[in-house]
């Protein structure tokens, strides 16, 4: 018993309720509820039910471990986070039954659903709260049970119950793209908007076999890649890229309309993503007024193809996409000019500022005349080559689609140059930079030059995409959402800003029950983010040392181990 | 010519007058150690050699030229590195990553891998931690980098300041030798100092500062004996 940290069981089990308690107050289990992931067995509201319990039986049972306990002890922990967890959601079944009638006034999502829910639909309140007692004690034991199985086994098994947990999550999308090429695949697998449960076991022992082989042979695979010659190597990864460009361009006939408009929502994120990750991640330049640029473009595109009367011009697409490139870039650089000097937070709260003024400029009664003040600019036409209009979230998609690639081209190549190696210096030190005979006026003036040409980019692709523009789509939100995607994928890390959109931007759309919850997903995320994985979810190799000194100091000083 | 001519520099920081006109030259080849205590105006007469501060009045004359209107970045390339105090290197950049920074402004591939080839031979224990973050090396390491960074840039005067602060009396012995090194090898150094001792034993001629004036000048062995300076600088009666 000595090594158990009892403190530390005590805290975990009461956070662990907490959150369980304070999601199912503000109604996100029953919200979440209405979404099945194995029909009859699992829903998502469950499923946010039971991971706390389980998470707090993991961590505490490391703990133990790690304290020098014997596995006993980390069980033992275990079920005591599982008890502790359900005392205050005890409370949440218990309260307004017995004590507090009138709480349901306030809280007005403690409701008969809720109950019903948490006490798993049993007669008596009792009975049900017993089960529920019973369970969350048993997902503690579990989780802390977890560290007994090898890693080896681990990592499969935990990597296969997230494929399960997302096929059945996105059930529904998955039976709208399956459904026109074969029904009786959409039956065998699905029941409702669910997997089968037969079908989740097989998929979870499929998914666990092919993750255990990919994971064992992977090593192999890649020393016998690195014996090839190395034109072979060559060949192969040029054969790969192509294989998935190929891919993407395949993808909006695959998956259909509804994806395909939520992959150029994702795009567009992801080419403000590249640009701000100049300023931010490559030259260290706390921008927050990004979504100027973004407005810039996406009302110079207005103004210049709008076929209404404050349209003037109603010039070609094309025609006005590299103006609009060159505008915001024009922006970026008379705004850079102004915050030269300033470092940090003070370079942060003006940048803000900036993003504020452009809202409220397109706003304004002032430039009403020229871009229609709260009414925007309407009838934006479609892009089109000759008679194609890429009328459709598919079309569309190619703009986007290569449009990225244009600016990934880009950002790679910047991330590698000369001037990629100026930012960075700027980044660590800005004096020293001077020192080392770098310009550091001209530097941060092309930074957020640069990283002004791609919102541009997609401002413009925006407002042909909606074909109507108002003031409201530039706000602070825009400018927040590519900074969180860029943290949360990892700052300077080019695939991590693709996968800080797709979760960030991608995710929300999938998942409309959450849209109410959005600002509470992302400030949850960004603190567990910061806590769990500070470097985001694919670092780049910098920021990866930064983090995690200690490691490479180790391996400096043992180049053996 | 002198390779560095400072004439009459009056620098303010505000209203503050922090040099009341410093002259001092510096001839090719040599080494020229500034010493004085704390607030003398030591670093503040670095700062403006290397255009961090502009003077009110007076001017710096590099090779004949005056440079007072030159931005710092473009000094490097005239032959002006400094190694300024506290080191300032790239704390989370490797090694080499701050090597390669140090020869930013040339390029020339093939002399900044020669060049690269000498830091390492100047300073065999970068060449251990090359791929080490020089934040997380020890104060003399980071000290030999920083010096090993200036030398990239293939200086023709180095301005050293302080480059002893800080470190272990084994160490500050080991960076003065690889100053006479330097020296030896061709680049002419300033270097600021509160150690007298040790900069007095690599310099050929030293200007003692107090509060913002030159109060003594004469070469390294006259100062050495000199009573004021033996009392108020060396520590002896």
């Amino acid at each position: 018993m000595k090594n158990i940290d009892w403190r530390y069981v005590l805290r975990l089990g009461l956070i662990a309720g907490v959150v369980v308690a304070y999601v199912s107050a503000i109604g996100v289990l029953v919200t979440f509820n209405s979404r099945s992931i194995v029909a009859g067995v699992l829903t998502l509201g469950q499923l946010i039910l039971y991971i706390a319990p389980l998470w707090a039986g993991y961590l505490v049972g490391k703990k133990v471990l790690a304290d020098g306990g014997s596995y006993l002890e980390s069980l033992l922990s275990g079920l005591g986070v599982g008890v502790l967890s359900m005392v205050p959601v005890l409370g949440l079944i218990i309260l307004p039954h017995a004590l507090l009638p009138n709480l349901r006034r306030i809280f007005v999502n403690i409701s008969p659903d809720l109950i019903t829910l948490l006490t798993f639909q049993q007669e008596s309140l009792l009975s049900g709260s017993l089960l529920l007692v019973g369970l969350m004690t048993a997902l503690g034991l579990v989780g802390s049970a977890t560290h007994l199985i090898p890693t080896q086994v681990r990592r499969p098994l935990a990597i296969a119950l997230l494929w399960v947990v997302l096929v059945g999550m996105f059930s529904e999308l998955l039976i709208q793209i399956l459904r026109p090429l074969n029904r009786t695949l959409v039956t065998t697998f699905f029941q409702g908007n669910a997997l089968k449960s037969n079908i989740a076991l097989a998929l979870f022992a499929i998914t666990a076999a092919l993750n255990w082989i990919v994971t064992s042979q992977r090593e192999t695979v890649k020393t016998q890649i690195k014996q090839l010659p190395s034109d072979y190597q060559k060949g192969l990864y040029i054969a790969s890229l192509v294989l998935v460009f190929i891919l993407f361009m395949l993808l909006p006939r695959v998956v259909g309309s509804f994806l395909s408009e939520v992959l150029v929502n994702v795009g567009l994120y992801i080419l403000m993503g590249l640009g701000l990750n100049i300023a931010i991640g490559l030259a260290g330049l706390l921008d927050l007024g990004y979504v100027t640029n973004f407005a810039i473009g996406a009302y110079i595109m207005g103004v210049l193809t709008s076929t209404s009367s404050l349209g003037r011009g109603q010039l070609s697409f094309w025609v006005v996409i590299p103006i609009c490139i060159v505008s915001a870039m024009i922006t970026g650089f008379l705004l850079a000019l102004p915050v030269l000097r300033m470092r940090g937070d003070y370079l942060a709260i003006t940048t803000l500022g900036f993003g504020e003024i452009i809202r409220l400029l397109a706003l304004s009664d002032w430039l009403r005349p020229l871009i229609g003040g709260a009414q925007g600019i309407v009838f934006i036409p479609k892009p089109a080559i000759f008679d194609f209009v890429f009328g459709t979230s598919s079309q569309l998609y190619y703009i986007v689609f290569f449009g990225c690639l244009l600016v990934l081209f880009v950002s790679v190549r910047l991330n590698n140059s000369r001037t990629g190696r100026q930012w960075m210096a700027l980044r660590e030190d800005e004096d020293a930079a001077k020192a080392m005979g770098i310009d550091t006026i001209q530097t941060k003036l092309l930074a957020f030059t640069l990283s002004a040409a791609s919102g541009g980019l997609a401002g413009a692709i925006f407002a042909s995409k909606l074909g109507t523009i108002f003031p409201n789509s530039f706000d602070l939100l825009v400018s927040i959402n590519v900074l969180a995607l860029i943290i949360v994928g990892g700052m300077g890390s080019i695939p991590g800003i693709m996968v800080g959109a797709l979760v960030l931007i991608g995710l929300p759309e999938l998942l409309r029950e959450f849209a109410e919850y959005r600002l509470l997903a992302y400030g949850v995320l960004l603190i567990v983010m910061m806590l769990a994985r500070p470097e985001g979810l694919i670092p780049s190799e910098i920021r990866q040392r930064e983090l995690h000194d200690e490691e490479v100091i180790s391996t400096v000083e043992n180049p053996s181990a | 010519m002198a390779l560095l001519e400072v004439n009459d520099v009056h620098t303010y920081y505000g209203n503050i007058h922090a040099l009341k006109g410093i002259s001092l030259t510096v001839e090719e080849g040599e080494v020229v150690c500034l010493i004085g205590g704390n607030g003398a105006g030591k670093t503040t007469t670095l700062r403006t050699i290397c255009g961090l501060l502009r003077p009110r009045q007076g001017s710096v004359l590099f090779r004949g030229h005056d440079i007072i209107d030159f931005p710092p970045h473009t000094l490097i390339s005239k032959g002006i590195a400094m190694v300024p105090e506290g080191r300032g290197v790239f704390a989370k950049l490797t090694v080499t990553e701050n090597l390669e920074l140090g020869a930013y402004y040339r390029q020339d591939k093939e002399g900044i891998k020669k060049d690269m080839e000498n830091v390492f031979s100047l300073f065999p224990r970068l060449r251990e931690r090359q791929k080490q973050l020089a934040g997380t090396m020890s104060g003399g390491e980071q000290q030999m980098l920083a010096m090993g960074r200036a030398l990239m840039a293939q200086p023709r005067l180095l301005l050293l300041d302080e480059p002893s602060m800080g470190l272990a009396p084994v160490l500050v012995e080991a960076i003065f030798d690889i100053i006479q090194t330097i020296n030896k090898d061709g680049v002419t150094i300033l270097l600021v100092e509160q150690n007298a001792h040790m900069a007095l034993q690599v310099g050929h001629r030293g200007y003692v500062l107090q509060t913002g004036e030159i109060v003594l000048s004469d070469t390294a062995k006259a100062l050495q004996q000199n009573a004021t300076v033996q009392k108020a600088y060396l520590g002896i009666e």
